[in-house]
């Protein structure tokens, strides 16, 4: 690896980053989702996700007013929690829905612990984790795509964990979005273009994403379907809510591994634990579950994977 | 007499036991589902907590200090086994929704900790209101968080149903309901002032 890190006498020039830069860089990142999602399920998933971020930014406002702290309701992380959740809702869920979550995840998935940077869990998940197990009902209803009202169908992923084959939907389909799911997990292109945005930024590194979606293409390989190694890898990649996951979420910088030893860690965590929710556990999906236990796992392989002090 | 009123609220207030020393938390979490449950628990618990005390109080100078643990199991067990046949014989309903925490009161850290900590080197009449205090602040506390589950997961309170329909919190009667109740009460003392900072 080329050493880029030099440390010469000053003066020294800083570089214009900020945390609020790459907030909003992240929130621009996602913009290309959010339109697909909203052209893929119609107007309804525009308002719940604007619903989804007012409601994440005033309740941020309201708590750092109520316990005299400095508002930093612009630095665009609750906005970007806001969506990230509206994100995981499905498209026709009732509009307190994505309200509840909000104010849920930047309540307890963030102020209570002391605001940005102090959060154990990635609040935006932990938000969809209560609204997945108030409201199952709500969470579970999955209209078709490109059909503009409620008929409801199983989502491809309910169909692949059950161990049926996929009909009616062709890879193409799931790379554009045109399959039922959450609002901003469908389309696979608008997330890549984001996310290779965020990889050629810097802001990102692919430790996390790759061996996240790889592991997870392994173990779908080979335990997907009934004789081994002949699994549907592809499509486990590309539904669910995988690719939004591992790109966006699981990098989350407070709540991932700082060495990139420990974000591969991480990423095969992530996978593991993913595919075994998946294929044997109670829910469909597991990508919030596994980002969630693997956030809370974080200090210990920070504390494993802690650089030699050279010398020593 | 002072003294006494002392040892019989600081139970309720600064050391109680759900929010201030944060004891017997298996009970107070499991059996907080609803208010009806909590309340026969602690009331339970209560009477097993002012009846131990008062044994080993009386005890307390006979007991060898090396086998005080297990003798003081035997006096709580005796309790419990009274306090489980009398619910199951005169409260059944309530017998079956307790089940196995009427007799993991014996284990009860509450139980175990004011035996150790006050009625082994107290007087009988100050460890029987330490007791009572105990008891009652147990009791409130898992009323309280009963109460707020029970009417944000079930919509009703002591079993009385006032609303019905998918919008109830079902998460509030699931375990991580228990905690965040617990957790958000826990602070919400503290920030009063009522236990402990």
């Amino acid at each position: 690896m080329r050493n880029n890190l030099l440390v010469s006498t000053s003066p020294h020039i800083h570089k214009k980053e900020s945390v609020k830069r790459i907030m909003w860089l992240v929130v621009l990142s996602l913009l290309p989702s959010g339109f697909a999602g909203v052209f893929i399920f119609g107007g309804r998933a525009f308002w719940v996700i604007i619903l989804g971020i007012i409601a994440a930014v005033s309740t941020e406002g309201i708590l750092q007013l109520a316990t005299k702290r400095r508002i930093s309701i612009f630095d665009g992380s609750a906005l970007l929690t806001g969506l990230l959740l509206a994100y995981n809702l499905p498209p026709d869920v009732p509009f307190w829905l994505p309200i509840a979550g909000s104010v849920f995840s930047i309540a307890i998935g963030k102020q209570v612990f002391g605001g940005l940077g102090q959060n154990i869990f990635n609040p935006a998940l932990v938000g969809r984790v209560f609204l997945m197990a108030s409201w199952p009902k709500y969470m579970t209803t999955f209209s078709r795509p490109l059909s503009y009202d409620t008929i409801t169908s199983a989502t491809p992923l309910a169909a692949l964990t059950e161990g049926k084959a996929l009909e009616n939907i062709s890879y193409l389909d799931l790379f554009l979005g045109n399959r039922p799911g959450c609002i901003g997990e469908v389309c696979i292109l608008a997330l890549l273009i984001g996310a290779v945005f965020l990889l050629l930024k810097g802001y990102i590194s692919w430790h996390i994403p790759l061996t996240y979606i790889i592991t997870t293409g392994i173990f779908a390989f080979v335990f997907g379907a009934k004789p081994l190694f002949t699994g549907p890898w592809l499509a486990n990649i590309l539904s669910g809510g995988l690719i939004l996951g591992a790109f966006f979420m699981a990098t989350d910088y407070v709540t991932s591994p700082l060495t990139y030893k420990g974000q591969i860690i991480f990423g095969i965590g992530c996978g593991l634990i993913t595919t075994v929710i998946r294929f044997w556990g109670g829910y469909p999906e597991g990508v919030s579950y596994a980002i969630l236990i693997m956030n809370a796992v974080t200090p210990m392989i920070d504390r494993y994977t802690r650089p030699r002090i050279y010398g020593s | 007499m002072k003294k006494l009123t002392q040892e019989f609220s600081k139970g309720i207030t600064v050391l109680n036991p759900t929010f201030g020393l944060i004891l017997g938390l298996c009970p107070t979490l499991a059996v907080s589902t609803s208010l009806f449950n909590a309340v026969g628990m602690g009331v339970a618990a209560t009477f097993v907590l002012v009846f131990s005390n008062l044994i080993i109080s009386l005890l307390r100078n006979l007991i060898p200090a090396r086998i005080r643990l297990p003798a003081y199991i035997v006096i709580i067990a005796t309790f419990v086994t009274i306090c489980e046949l009398a619910i199951k014989a005169y409260l059944p309903d309530l017998g079956k929704s307790l089940g196995i925490f009427i007799p993991l009161i014996v284990v009860n850290c509450i139980i175990m900790a004011r035996a150790e900590a006050f009625a082994c080197r107290n007087r009988v009449l100050p460890s029987i209101f330490d007791g009572l205090g105990m008891g009652l602040g147990f009791t409130l506390g898992i009323s309280i968080i009963a109460f707020i589950r029970e009417l944000s997961g079930s919509g009703s309170i002591a079993g009385f149903g006032l609303f019905k329909g998918n919008e109830l919190i079902l998460v509030m009667i699931l375990a991580p309901g228990a905690l965040l109740t617990m957790g958000l009460l826990i602070a919400l003392t503290r920030l009063l002032g009522i236990t402990r900072k």
